[in-house]
């Protein structure tokens, strides 16, 4: 037997794990894939979690990456509602938390994040949540409806997507924010202007600059968030969502360059040859700019999943992909593509009024990101130019009359 | 059930029954059938889920709105009888459906 005819497992059943179980199929890949989960369902997409599914306009079968069946013919071993214990690189062995012990001829480590904790008094009561897997998002859904009232900590994507989904079922929610503004973390100026007025004029209160002092409660369970002015917000439940922790803590047992998050290469290789990791966990090269950095978006988990697919089967390496991510609010489409490193200034096309608008970020006449509000032309072409490092002239940019096609001419 | 032919770039053909109410995208990814990435999951905000639509069938499976006609746009190597199979519902009058792809989705 060579050496990796032990074949490949797979560490983590989410959108990363799940897509390269799958690509490894696609591309020919013959030898034994075992997927480990600690979650007791196959993989599935997350991002509807906090969007179509919450509003009841998706199922549970439509959430699913692949059905079972496809399992089960593709010969793809799936162990779930179990962990990986530990990692013994020299043996090229994984010890489950139930003791088994399964050799590998390469690992791939899609362990994901997980949502950080608040540790403020009272953050253990009942209807205090956070949403990051389909269990979750249960406990979350059984809430929301007519009467009651949502505290969402933390003006992110998740926590918006929360305050809508929760306001499209009845019910009323007030986002707290640590910051002056919202998305502060990973938007600009414009657009948080832009989400807070939209926000605002369909119900949706905010406490901005807000501390959370504590969570309230009686007999067990949330009934407010108290501020750090004094303030409490009163509340049926409370969705933290206040960004995410990657778990590498197995990587990092094992011994795996990690610097928060796990180190890999642009083929998702980890300073172990045999070892891969990939999607949310990974401390990533990002070529367009010239850095390493940690990406928490689908595009990333597919494009890595590609990667460490076609390391492991010999195939070229894909092109590189330049990162994208969206959101659904409301009847709105935010799609944006690139990361805003390196700015000297913003182009705003169109009227944020409008609700139909982009943002560019640039780097003299380079684009280096763009966000766009039901805007997919712009975001399209942003998206092209910035993966082409390509020139583009301000002006026309900033000007409507001058179609996106013209711009990219 | 409509059975539909997906053909990809090399001219290899999977013939697959899919559930009306899926997606022409979901019956693919939900099938494995290669070349159809589908990275948004059927947001129609990725455009990576690109076929042609045999002319054949091209009343049958309706308009594009104006949110998808901006994405294929600027998608790469378009025809007319482009479309995101993302946003094309699986009914029984689809029964017989053939989409070809392209050479790549990204």
């Amino acid at each position: 037997m060579g050496e990796n005819d032990a074949g490949v497992i797979i560490v983590g059943a989410g959108h990363a794990g799940g897509t390269a179980a799958a690509q490894l199929r696609q591309y020919g890949y013959d030898k034994p894939i075992v997927m480990v989960g600690e979650e007791p369902i196959a993989p599935y997409q997350r991002p509807p979690l906090s969007k179509a599914w919450l509003k009841g306009e998706a199922d549970a079968e439509s959430l699913a990456l692949k059905p079972e069946s496809f399992y089960v013919q593709a010969n793809i071993e799936l162990i779930l509602d179990v962990k990986v214990a530990s990692v013994s690189r020299e043996a090229k062995t994984v010890t489950l938390s139930d003791g088994r012990v399964l050799p590998y001829g390469f690992l791939i480590i899609a362990t994901g994040a997980r949502a950080r904790p608040l540790p403020v008094p009272g953050s253990d009561l009942k209807g205090v949540m956070v949403l990051r897997s389909a269990a979750d998002a249960e406990g979350l859904k059984a809430v929301l409806g007519p009467g009651t009232r949502l505290a969402v900590i933390g003006g992110g994507y998740i926590g918006l997507e929360a305050a809508a989904s929760a306001r499209a079922l009845g019910g009323d929610a007030v986002v707290i924010e640590r910051e002056p503004r919202i998305l502060a973390r990973v938007s600009c100026k414009p657009l948080s202007d832009f989400f807070t007025d939209y926000h605002r004029a369909r119900g949706v209160e905010f406490r901005l600059d807000a501390v959370v002092d504590s969570f309230v409660g009686e007999a067990g369970h949330v009934t407010g968030v108290r501020l750090g002015s004094g303030e409490t917000v009163a509340c049926d439940a409370a969705l933290i969502g206040i960004g995410v922790t990657p778990n590498d803590e197995l990587a990092r047992d094992a011994g795996l360059e990690c610097t928060g998050g796990i180190v890999v290469d642009e083929h998702a290789r980890t300073s172990d040859p045999a070892i891969f990791a990939i999607g949310d966990v990974t401390h990533r090269p990002l070529p367009l700019y010239d850095r390493m950095f940690r990406l928490e978006s689908v595009a990333n988990a597919l494009e890595q999943a590609r990667q460490a697919a076609s390391a492991i089967v010999g195939r070229p390496a894909p092109a590189h992909e330049v990162t994208w991510n969206w959101s659904d609010q409301y009847d709105l489409k935010y799609q944006f593509a690139g990361l805003p490193f390196d700015v000297d200034d913003v182009v705003v096309r169109g009227d944020p009024a409008s609700a139909k608008f982009a943002v560019f970020h640039l780097n003299g006449d380079k684009i280096q990101a763009v966000e766009a509000v039901n805007a997919p032309a712009e975001f399209m072409a942003g998206r092209q130019l910035i993966g082409q490092r390509r020139s583009v002239s301000r002006a026309k940019l900033a000007d409507m009359s001058v179609s996106m096609k013209e711009v990219a001419a | 059930m409509a059975k539909i032919t997906y053909v990809e770039f090399n001219g290899a053909e999977h013939v697959v029954d899919v559930k009306p109410g899926m997606s022409v995208m979901e019956g693919a990814v939900k099938n494995n059938v290669p070349g159809i990435d589908a990275d948004c999951g059927g947001a129609c905000a990725c455009a990576t889920c690109h076929v042609y639509v045999d002319e054949a069938w091209l009343d049958k499976t309706g308009d594009k709105s104006a949110m998808e006609e901006s994405m294929l746009d600027f998608a790469e190597n378009v025809a007319p009888n482009s479309r995101l199979s993302c946003q094309i519902n699986v009914t029984d009058t689809l029964d017989g459906l053939v989409v070809r792809m392209p050479e790549s989705q990204h």
